[in-house]
């Protein structure tokens, strides 16, 4: 037989394991908060089931023997030898982590055991054997003197059919122990007369001989799959008989078992460390199909305007615009479709907190009750990658700060159990995403001193509760009394609000003290596509990101001032912002250099404040952000270009970058 | 596109045009299109003879002005004017010509190493000149045109690398 390249299917294997275990490790959690849903066992079962199996599929040893031995232990739950309860949970979560790691490690080339998964895959190894002990004890008893097991397979005609394959069989009875292969021979079904030979059929039986001490249930387990697709006969060979005689017939069939396995094995480990490259993405089929439907319109409308243009007259005019306006229309739905492929349900984020705040819970003597909210909403998926961490601190947050322990609670007259809200909806062209809490609030005099002893503001100001609020996104701002592991450790606030930045986003908090707290994050819909104000700078357009503008306005000649050093300053609701004229960071030639006849478009950038002076404001529009770098490079003060609809370039202005280059301006 | 095409294949194909009076071939292999001159988008702190951007379906692609590159006076464009859009290595980018003369076949063998002979050109983005119906032209490197200064730095770290290994 052929021997296919398995690498190929590495990275769906990987994609799907990752989904097999969240679907696990969703199931445990029901199970663990008291439901008997008898569906869930079985769903965590097939779970660790289709690991397991491609696992060995694909010579993954060291995670198919793990996943075995948890599979070995939900079969017994499964067939209601075992009961549920804390501590198989707390012990399956952990497998679930364990096996989540080892498929990490796989993915990226390296060993997938370690000391960790060892120390678990025995744990629950004695807890199957300790069961299967009590359970069956005949099998115990011969399995303590056992010394190996003569296996006789004999496949049925259909097995190659049922998707089984005795090649990758021995290889799986090769890891519980040494496999001799005694006699091969073929079957009374195979037809006598060669032309009658289906070659799709299987018409081959073993004689085996596995050495060491192999515990029976988990020989069963592997013959598992074969149920009905073979006869097998499974025989102990006693401790004290050495097993010596080899056998007679020329075994053909063992190294034919031998030397295929081994090929693949050599090339495997080369493209596994490659497989962990790049993304893909699932697409549910009616977004495929909106898709093509959106397509067929397109070229309708496109032969429709090939027709008009073909014999042109006046007369049709009206037809001509109408085609084009249903071209418009066309393109845009097809932008919305093709930008809606990459949008991902924000639940896909949400699911890892139920686990999360068990943990929390458990480790802070606190009880918390999760609701999420709005998981169907959805979001560009390079947002929904960069938003976990973020969202994981402000969660941890929430628990370990916001919501008190039960008897704090109690005395403070709320319920004993405090609720933590997750929501996500849309809101203008921002998906916002709110973490709520019922907990204590933020605690205004100790945030206060804390500020003052950082020397982030100078004692004795008076500060309203936003603006306190806002230090506790300072870099370097930590309030916890005692750093706990799981907040506190100096990466803070400032952290999570320098990644929203990155995505283009903001995050602020509202907080009632006894109430609790509420913090919002704003995000842009997706990354690729920006609103932007379009701005003329003499002969050139640039793009200012509408999410950074505070405000556009005329100022009188006199109002900006020179201050030492050759920069310039403005006077904007109370305080002086640095000017910058885009013309001169930029060098563009021919610009409006009188303040006066120009327009300032006051930004924001990491809370500081900047004027730009451009020569006027040519509207808003949607810019499809294109790299610069693709086929130049890195520019200062630049994010990216779009093409604006004359088909010319423009160039998207960063503003942190248009922020730096002005003191640099300032400074030369 | 890689440097020792010219000793291998049996005849090189080379676009020819015209920059200052003096004729120049750029590899035909290396050439996307042929363009007429159109507006670009300037971008900022970038060097004199980088001209700016360009749409070109969808991708942003550098222009740059042969003549400046080279340090030649520069000059009006005209209807003549024309941009060769060259791909290096999955970059794209235009060079700003005064005319495009022809295709030709030039003979690796005739092809002879640039001398210093001080001429206006800087020899450096130079791989050879050739001679073609009585007219010599140069051939560009059009590797060395786009990152000169990457190149360098490559070839240098190369060099000391190699030479570390070999006192190694």
């Amino acid at each position: 037989m052929a021997a296919v390249d398995l690498t190929q299917f590495h990275k769906t294997f990987f994609e799907e394991s990752v989904e097999g275990l969240d679907a696990m490790e969703a199931a445990l959690l029901a199970l663990d908060s008291g439901s008997t849903d008898h569906e869930l066992v079985h769903t965590i079962f097939r779970a660790a089931h289709s690991i397991k199996g491609g696992a060995a599929t694909f010579g993954f040893t060291d995670v198919a023997a793990f996943t075995h031995v948890a599979e070995s232990l939900l079969e017994e739950v499964r067939s209601e030898r075992r009961v549920v309860d804390a501590t198989l949970t707390d012990l399956l979560l952990r497998s679930v982590d364990c096996m989540r790691a080892m498929l990490d490690r796989t993915a990226q080339g390296q060993p997938a055991a370690d000391a960790n998964s060892e120390a678990l895959r025995v744990e629950l190894a004695q807890l199957v054997e300790g069961k299967t002990a009590a359970v069956a004890v005949a099998t115990k008893s011969k399995a303590e003197v056992v010394a190996g097991w003569d296996i006789r397979f004999v496949a049925r005609p259909h097995l190659l059919q049922t998707g089984n394959e005795p090649l990758r069989l021995f290889r799986e009875l090769q890891q519980l122990g040494r496999l001799e292969v005694l006699r091969a021979f073929i079957t009374d079904a195979a037809p006598a007369e060669f032309a009658a030979i289906d070659p799709g059929q299987c018409y081959l039986g073993w004689e085996l001989r596995l050495h060491g001490a192999v515990a029976r249930p988990d020989l069963d387990a592997l013959f598992e799959w074969l149920d009905g697709d073979c006869d097998l006969t499974i025989a102990a060979v006693p401790a004290p008989q050495e097993v010596a005689a080899p056998a007679p017939a020329p075994s053909a069939a063992a190294p034919a078992v031998a030397a295929p396995a081994a090929a693949p094995a050599g090339t495997r480990e080369v493209s596994a460390s490659g497989s962990a490259e790049g993304g893909s993405i699932r697409v549910g089929i009616d977004k495929v199909d909106a898709l093509i439907d959106m397509m067929g319109e397109l070229v309708i409308t496109q032969s429709m305007l090939n027709d008009i243009g073909t014999n042109f007259e006046l007369s049709q005019l009206e037809r001509l615009r109408e085609g084009l306006a249903q071209l418009e229309r066309n393109t845009r739905e097809l932008q919305d479709s093709v930008m809606r492929i990459r949008m991902l349900p924000i639940g896909s984020v949400f699911n890892r907190f139920p686990r999360l705040v068990r943990d929390l819970e458990r480790k802070l003597g606190k009880q918390v009750r999760l609701e999420l909210q709005g998981e169907q909403t959805e979001l560009d998926k390079t947002v929904l990658e960069k938003i976990g961490d973020p969202l994981v601190h402000l969660v941890r947050n929430a628990i370990d700060h916001g919501l008190e322990v039960p008897e704090q609670r109690r005395a403070a007259g709320k319920p004993e159990t405090g609720t933590l809200t997750l929501d996500a909806h849309h809101e203008g062209g921002n998906i916002v995403v709110r973490i709520s809490d019922d907990g204590a609030g933020l605690n205004r005099e100790r945030i206060l001193a804390k500020a003052v002893e950082r020397g982030l503001v100078p004692p004795g100001q008076q500060l309203s509760d936003d603006e306190v609020a806002e230090l506790i996104f300072q870099p370097g701002f930590s309030t916890a009394a005692v750093a706990t592991d799981l907040s506190g450790r100096g990466v803070g606030m400032d952290v999570v609000r320098r990644n929203v930045h990155d995505l283009g986003g903001s995050v602020g908090v509202k907080s009632v003290a006894g109430k609790g707290s509420v913090f919002t994050i704003a995000l842009p819909l997706t990354l690729a596509i920006i609103d932007g104000l379009v701005t003329a700078v003499g002969e050139e357009r640039y793009i200012v990101p509408l999410i950074s503008i505070v405000e556009s306005l005329r100022l009188g000649a006199d109002t900006v001032r020179k201050i030492a050093g050759g920069g310039e300053v403005f006077k904007f609701r109370g305080e002086y912002l640095p000017m910058i004229r885009l013309h001169r960071a930029f060098g563009c030639p021919n610009a409006i250099a009188e303040i006066e006849r120009g327009i300032v478009v006051v930004v924001e950038d990491d809370g500081q404040r900047v004027g730009l002076l451009v020569d006027e404001l040519l509207g808003q529009q949607q810019a499809v952000i294109k790299s610069l770098e693709k086929h130049y490079e890195r520019v200062q003060g630049v994010s990216g270009a779009t093409i604006v609809s004359d088909g010319s370039v423009a160039l998207i202005v960063d503003v942190g970058g248009v922020v730096r280059l002005g003191r640099r301006i300032k400074a030369a | 596109m890689h440097e020792n095409t010219a000793d291998a294949a049996p005849a090189v194909q080379q676009l020819t045009f015209s920059l200052a009076g003096e004729e120049y071939g750029v590899d035909i292999l290396s050439v996307r299109e042929i363009r007429g001159w159109t507006r670009v988008t300037r971008i900022p702190q970038a060097p004199e003879h980088l001209l700016g951007v360009l749409n070109l379906r969808g991708a942003i692609v550098p222009v740059m002005d042969l003549r400046l590159r080279f340090g030649l006076e520069r000059e009006d464009y005209g209807d003549a004017t024309v941009m060769i859009v060259v791909a290096v290595a999955d970059r794209l980018f235009g060079i700003v010509v005064d005319s495009v003369s022809d295709v030709v076949d030039i003979d690796p063998a005739a092809i002879k190493p640039v001398p210093d002979m001080g001429s206006v050109v800087d020899t450096r983005y130079l791989k050879g000149l050739a001679t073609h119906v009585e007219r010599m032209v140069m051939l560009l490197d059009v590797e060395k045109l786009m990152r000169p200064e990457d190149v360098d730095v490559v070839a240098t770290a190369l060099s000391e690398a190699r030479d570390a290994a070999v006192s190694a």
